[in-house]
């Protein structure tokens, strides 16, 4: 999953001492399992529905994927510095209110909001290091802030995504389909800046010994602010190609993103707390849950009144067998 | 400071307050070029808040900070880097979700740019050939799948890595405590070379003779201050012993009690711990006060909580035969329910006998609470009162008002006296006497060796085994130190 994860494990095997191979190949297995689960997924899809595997089934299949994958990493941001975004969902749903109304008709103005609103959320990461409060309370309250602006942008579902934005998600690339192609985009962008940049180590340090950071003279201030800062740069980033796929907004458009882009993250190898956290890992947790969501169950003849509960023993069956793999790690 | 220009740091007159417990009273320190000084004192001597101070992580109440000769007023942590001074510090400070190479960039800002990780490996797989040739970590480790003892070497070879700062003194804060004999005279050999080249190293050791072999001064603390402070060849095993425990005899309070308490009762626990290789139990009475002393933090709170597991599962090699009570040390995170009253944290270990059909009965939560206040003295007008409104010793009051107004026969203690004021502590002291006495067993954990004193029977653990097995009337304090600082092992 992780090249130099897995390197490290690889290098760590051929030292051939028993206990850390062992550890290694847990390690290696849980880092497979985010690949292992979509690919479980595909074949079920596969078995059900051959059809579906082409150029257009994946179009089709994988269409809210780059969304989700989004806000995903942006929860992946706050979960590395063991913190918990439940606010991520409506604030997609009101990014993507003002993108189908100011950002249409205003472009400045709009602009102006989004990016005022990833100032928002930079604040939020400084008031919560500052004052020493559980994100989870703070996030939770101002997920129906962003729930009411989002209702006073677009008080009645409607508006309309910027023409521009409705040309590049619909961009149709030959071979490859484009959420695949801005899936592998997304993870890789995300795993060079975080995973190999200098500044990247101090923000998932932050996340795994907060106390040696601060000794060795880093501001956790500092990357706290940064965290939730691209936090709110991928959520934003989400919105808008919410917006450019459903071509119209809603004020609770984005209300399920929430426990999605959590599930995502954890599927995809992260932890809640330590600073493990994998970007390509959470990519494909994402397109997991997308595929798993509602393309896999048409198919399974399951009727949309049962989906949600079936979407959640899904979830509940590859998050136990994390667990176990993980338990065994210890 | 005339000889300002030979020392390294110097302190003078530092002094520590954590809110009424004094840390520090008026320590002066200082460490020259090209020496290796020895730090030695029992825990809670003050060693590692001296040791903060040193390495700018924590800055003191009063006194005076002098670095290089001259003096600091905003002495950080950065600042101590800036001007050579780093501390390895006991508890780890690496970040087990990253990489070794990775955990070495953190540590030096200047490792950015292209190439960095390059760099960052070379630096530190460098450093540690040098200090523990065929050593096997790779730079690309996960510093949690290491080895406590590979994660300590990591630890020590990164405090001696150069990029920007220059390095003049590392302290080095039980570096040997996770290695083995080999990696651990590896590491000193090396600490010898860098002294020899013109460098300085604090050493703070509970192996005494790792100590004598390898200080050239040895400083010894006690309650917060220097008692003695020496070339090392002026020093053996016994002076150092004799500073460190205080030569002056103590009063035992204890002769009259024993005679008082009738003889041993029945068995209530015989336990052994996971680490015993020996046939060696231990063995509690009814009516019996059992100490266990040792060092912090080697097996004596894990035994505790085998034993408190074991009474309502069955472990092999742990015998419980009567209901157990535990008495919490840290008790702000395994003690006290927060956001209930006095009343309901005292009542939660006897619930089977405060309900009243399915519900609790408030009148016996109540009754309970109220013997309990007038028995121990908590200090309250309204038992009903969060439990955050009493001070800290009243709160370790009503923990054990938890404990001992349960149907528990054995009360197992883990170190509960912290941070207690000596009023509390002495009116505790009596009632677990007073209960023991009426055939309660206590199992008591503690750092502080004059409460040892309460004890029938005291077992001295070091490294999660029990080493000495002391009666009351061989019971010294030199006695303890002597096993626990055993270098046997």
């Amino acid at each position: 999953m992780r090249p130099e994860m897995t390197a490290a494990s690889l290098e760590a095997t051929a030292r051939s001492s028993a206990e850390r191979g062992a550890l290694a190949r847990a390690r290696l297995l849980r880092g497979l399992l985010p690949a292992l689960s979509l690919a479980l997924v595909l074949l079920a899809i596969a078995w059900l529905n051959p059809r579906a595997i082409s150029y257009f089934g994946f179009s089709l299949m994988l269409n809210l994927a780059i969304p989700i994958a989004l806000a995903t990493i942006a929860q992946m941001f706050v979960i590395s510095g063991n913190e918990l975004d439940l606010s991520i969902g409506t604030f997609v749903g009101f990014v993507g209110c003002v993108t189908a109304t100011w950002l249409k008709d205003a472009p400045l103005i709009g602009v102006a909001i989004l990016l005022g609103s990833i100032g928002v959320y930079a604040l939020l990461g400084a008031l919560i290091h500052l004052r020493n409060l559980p994100s989870i309370v703070v996030t939770l309250g101002m997920s129906f802030v962003w729930q009411g602006l989002a209702i006073l942008v677009l008080p009645k579902p409607g508006g309309k995504a910027p023409d521009w934005l409705l040309a590049i998600m619909s961009f149709k690339p030959p071979f490859v389909p484009f959420p695949i192609i801005a899936a592998l985009l997304i993870g890789l962008v995300v795993h060079f800046g975080l995973m190999r940049t200098s500044y990247g180590v101090i923000l998932r340090g932050s996340g795994g010994n907060p106390a040696a950071l601060k000794r060795a003279g880093w501001s956790l201030l500092r990357t706290k602010i940064v965290l939730f800062a691209l936090a709110g740069l991928f959520g934003v980033l989400s919105g808008m190609a919410l917006i450019g796929i459903t071509t119209s907004a809603d004020a609770n458009i984005g209300n399920g993103y929430t426990l999605l882009s959590i599930a995502g993250v954890i599927l995809g190898g992260g932890e809640f707390v330590g600073g493990r956290v994998s970007p390509i890992g959470a990519v494909i947790g994402a397109l997991t849950l997308a595929l798993a969501a509602s393309p896999l169950l048409t198919f399974m003849h399951i009727p949309p009144d049962w989906q949600v509960a079936a979407n959640g023993a899904i979830l509940i069956i590859v998050l136990a067998a994390r667990v176990l793999i993980s338990r065994r790690e210890r | 400071m005339p000889e300002g220009d030979a020392d390294i740091i110097r302190l003078n007159g530092a002094e520590k307050h954590f809110g009424a417990v004094r840390a520090l009273g008026g320590v002066d320190f200082h460490v020259r070029r090209g020496e290796c000084v020895g730090l030695v004192g029992h825990n809670g001597a003050g060693k590692s808040t001296l040791m903060h101070m040193v390495a700018g992580t924590l800055t003191p109440d009063s006194g005076k900070i002098g670095v290089h000769g001259g003096v600091e007023d905003n002495y950080s942590v950065s600042r101590a880097q800036k001007r050579g001074i780093r501390c390895v510090f006991q508890e780890l400070s690496l970040c087990p979700n990253l990489s070794v190479a990775e955990n070495t960039r953190i540590n030096h800002a200047s490792l950015s740019g292209l190439g960095w990780r390059r760099k960052a490996a070379a630096l530190i797989t460098a450093k540690l050939d040098e200090i523990f040739p065929d050593h096997g970590i790779s730079a690309w480790d996960i510093v949690g799948d290491l080895s406590i003892g590979r994660r300590q070497m990591v630890e020590v070879a990164r405090a001696f890595t150069v990029t920007q700062d220059r390095l003049d003194l590392v302290i080095l804060d039980e570096p040997t405590s996770s290695l083995d004999a080999h990696t651990a005279g590896q590491l000193l050999a090396f600490v010898r070379r860098f002294i020899a080249g013109g460098k300085s190293c604090i050493l703070i050791s509970h192996v005494l003779g790792e100590v004598l072999r390898n200080a050239d001064r040895i400083v010894v603390m006690r309650d917060g201050k220097v008692v003695v402070a020496d070339a090392a060849s002026a020093f053996d095993r016994d002076r150092l012993v004799t500073a460190m425990g205080g030569a002056e005899a103590r009063q035992k309070i204890a002769a009259e009690i024993a005679a008082a308490r009738p003889a041993a009762g029945p068995l209530r626990v015989r336990a052994r711990a996971a680490a015993q290789k020996d046939g060696a139990d231990l063995v509690a009475r009814a009516g019996e006060i059992i100490g266990l002393a040792g060092l912090a933090g080697h097996g004596q709170t894990d035994l505790l909580l085998a034993i408190f597991a074991a009474a309502s599962r069955a472990r092999t090699g742990i015998e419980v035969t009567a209901p157990v009570a535990l008495v919490a040390g840290d008790r702000q995170s395994d003690g006290i329910f927060p956001q209930w009253s006095i009343a309901e944290n005292i009542g939660i270990r006897s619930l089977a006998r405060l309900r009243n059909g399915l519900l609790i009965s408030p009148r016996r939560e109540a009754e309970l609470a109220e013997f309990w206040q007038k028995k121990i003295g908590i200090r309250t007008p309204d038992m009903n009162n969060n439990i955050f409104s009493l001070s800290g010793g009243n709160q370790q009051k009503a923990l054990f008002a938890r404990a001992l107004g349960s149907d528990a026969q054995i009360v197992l203690m883990d170190d509960p006296m912290r941070g207690v004021d000596i009023g509390t502590k002495l009116e505790v002291y009596d009632l677990v006497r007073e209960e023991a006495g009426r055939g309660r067993t206590f199992l008591w954990y503690t750092t502080e060796t004059e409460e040892l004193d309460n004890c029938d029977h005291v077992y001295v653990f070091k490294n999660g085994r029990i080493v000495a097995n002391l009666g009351r009337d061989e019971l010294t304090e030199e006695k303890i130190i002597q096993s626990s600082f055993g270098d046997a092992a």
